[in-house]
């Protein structure tokens, strides 16, 4: 589940393929999915919470996470936040358009170290869309896992992601589903706060020992909420973050992703606690 | 002068006179390899393309110090009697710019176009012991799988090495601490070591491979004799009780790992003008950044990869903002990787001694230096660790 490379090793890694759009989804204000469909009507393999480059003409190239797949092989999803020129230019794609793909890369969650246990799952803003593989994994193989909680904080109502997912995950019984946002606004009715204060709300059905959490979103988000998961006793082995950085290649050739001695893109973006812990509370690493 | 040229066998030892030089460059160069070695030029040794042994820096040694760089003459005229200079055989191998494909608009799509490049096949002479352990440690980084650099691969997978053992150690050499020379032992076809000696002037070569063997055999030579092998070694071992520097390098990855916050980090940091001069004449650093370039017509673009510099704040750009901001920041990321995680990700330190980012740090930096002050004061930290807030 957890293997780094994808099937096939291409001769040349830095030659991408091109996809067409197939469709735009307007998540956010500043936030878009579009669907790429792979050419010659072949699947896209992956694994949830692995990373493609997507590529826009003439203007660059950057590493975006897997947002989902559906279950006709051609579209596979990315989310993207508009901060940059690239991604600007990403998402206001159209259907029609065309990019270029390299991909996947990287390790993904380890959802089969969760199976046979309770699973937290916590998000942060952006930080949704490479889980969102995963929670659509696990509810395909629900009997699999023990209790499974997903915790999901933005900033305010207008930043969550995937609404009409959201509020199906919501409407299903055989797990928790928590939303809180950090600034409510008059339409809110929800919880208000960051996201760790949730742990409070499922702590009581979760066995610390035996359970496994996934966490992506800001690495501040992270590390408070990584910190809350170790002091109810969940163990830095099973506690796995999915971390960023700048990527021009993603196979560990380029240099930029280094983080300490990992290579985010190879040796992540997702990562055992235990695996970081020297680096995680060091500034600027 | 020499006997009839024999076949010499993989790790014999043979003497060819200055000539045979000459002849063995006529014979890289018929077999159409593209003949690069030191040449003078700037002020400086570099490396660039070879004619003939007069394109040597003969007569030509360097002094090196922290910063300090200059060329005076040799009494004698020695063709490789000086240490490494800001070039490194990386140049070649991993070219400062590279196209890696382009691209042209096709409707609303449009279509990559792989490179089919032909890069020269390379005849690399006058390769010192540290610049081979370098290249070694490059080919970890590109072809060591499983993913592979094919404009590395070709490039490298064409190389022939003439190395050179030095006879000569730079005052910021050092090789010996790291494990890397000065005697080349392993990654060239055939290694010289020139011997001015008692009026003499000849080499002694070590063949390391049969392709070494075979462009040799038609070089004049005969085997070596004892005291001429003797000489050879005489030479490499002066060399290697000359080194300018020392490093202890003694668990040195978990020394700087437990040591983010050591004071040193400030210090350094206030000398530092993250210029990235070390990178650039740095044997191993790889780090690259790719620029996409358009033409006018906006139908065709390319992508170009460049030698990229870990100094910058732009090196860590991410969504929207740079990681490592302080120089203090930057400074620790380069030294950490070179001399420490690297050994945790290729199983190889990524330093070779070479000596050249003290030589060219334009305020003195000395990589030996700093490692130094931060062993001294092992644990050493500025007030208490910053907790996020």
């Amino acid at each position: 589940m957890r293997e780094s490379v994808a099937a096939a090793v291409p001769a040349d890694p830095f030659l991408p393929t091109a996809f067409a759009v197939t469709r735009v989804q307007r998540e956010t204000g500043d936030t878009a999915t579009i669907a790429l469909r792979p050419p010659d009507g072949d699947g896209f393999v992956f694994q949830p919470g692995q990373f493609n480059m997507l590529y826009l003409f003439g203007v660059g190239e950057v590493p975006i996470s897997v947002s989902g797949a559906s279950d006709r092989s051609d579209a596979v999803e990315h989310t993207i936040r508009s901060v940059g020129t690239v991604t600007r230019g990403l998402t206001v794609l159209r259907p029609g358009d065309w990019v270029g793909l390299r991909g996947p890369f990287g390790r993904g969650w380890p959802l089969d170290e969760a199976k046979g246990r309770d699973l937290v799952i916590v998000a942060g803003g952006l930080g949704l869309a490479p889980l969102r593989p995963a929670i659509r994994h696990v509810l395909a193989h629900r009997a699999d896992y023990r209790h499974v909680a997903v915790l999901y904080g933005t900033r305010t109502p207008a930043d969550l992601l995937f609404r009409r997912e959201l509020e199906r995950w919501r409407g299903r019984l055989d797990w928790d589903v928590l939303v809180t946002v950090d600034r409510a606004d008059p339409t809110w009715r929800g919880n208000i706060g960051v996201v760790p204060r949730l742990i409070g709300q499922v702590e009581r059905v979760l066995e610390p020992a035996n359970t496994v959490a996934f966490l992506c979103g800001p690495e501040i988000m992270m590390r408070f909420t990584e910190r809350e998961l170790r002091q109810r006793g969940i163990p830095p082995e099973r506690i796995y973050l999915s971390l960023e950085r700048n990527m021009k290649c993603a196979i560990a050739m380029c240099g930029h992703c280094q983080y300490g001695p990992l290579f985010i893109c190879k040796d992540g973006p997702v990562f055992p606690y235990s695996q970081i812990e020297f680096l995680f509370e060091v500034r600027e690493i | 002068m020499a006997g009839l040229p024999v076949a010499q066998p993989v790790g014999d030892r043979a003497v060819m006179e200055r000539e045979g030089l000459q002849r063995l460059l006529e014979i890289l160069g018929a077999r159409g390899y593209q003949i690069v070695g030191p040449t003078f030029r700037d002020g400086a040794i570099l490396y660039d393309e070879l004619t003939s042994i007069d394109d040597l820096p003969v007569g030509w040694t360097d002094d090196q110090e922290g910063g300090t760089y200059r060329l005076r003459r040799r009494t004698d005229q020695a063709l490789f009697g000086y240490g490494v200079g800001p070039h490194s055989w990386k140049k070649f191998l991993h070219p400062a710019v590279l196209r890696l494909w382009r691209a042209r608009r096709d409707g609303l799509g449009f279509q990559f176009i792989p490179e089919d490049e032909s890069p020269p096949r390379y005849a690399l002479v006058g390769a010192r012991s540290c610049d081979l352990h370098a290249i070694a440690i490059q080919d970890r980084v590109f072809v060591a799988g499983p993913y592979v650099d094919p404009a590395y691969k070709v490039r490298r997978e064409n190389a022939l090495v003439v190395a050179v053992n030095c006879e000569h150690a730079g005052g910021t050499c050092f090789c010996v601490s790291m494990g890397t020379g000065p005697k080349a032992t392993f990654g060239f076809d055939l290694a010289l070591t020139e011997v001015l000696e008692a009026g003499r002037h000849y080499f002694v070569v070590e063949v390391g491979t049969e392709r070494g063997a075979e462009i040799f055999r038609g070089v004049p030579h005969r085997e070596a004799r004892a005291e001429e092998r003797d000489a050879a070694e005489r030479i490499v071992a002066r060399a290697a009780e000359r080194m300018g520097r020392v490093m202890d390098t003694t668990d040195i990855n978990h020394l700087l790992y437990r040591n983010p916050e050591h004071p040193r980090w400030d210090n350094v940091a206030g000398r530092c003008l993250t210029c990235g001069n070390c990178t650039m004449v740095c044997p191993t650093c790889f780090c690259f950044i790719v620029e996409d370039v358009n033409d006018l017509t906006g139908e065709v673009t390319e992508r170009v990869r460049r030698w990229d510099v870990c100094f910058t704040t732009q090196f860590t750009y991410t969504a929207g903002k740079p990681l490592r901001l302080s120089a203090r920041s930057r400074y620790r990321q380069w030294l950490t990787h070179k001399v420490g995680s690297w050994i945790d990700q290729f199983g190889t330190s990524g330093c070779v001694g070479c000596g050249r980012c003290i030589t060219w740090c334009p305020v003195a930096i000395d990589i030996t230096e700093e490692v130094r002050a931060i062993r001294e004061t092992d644990g050493a930290r500025v007030g208490a660790v910053e907790r996020p807030g």
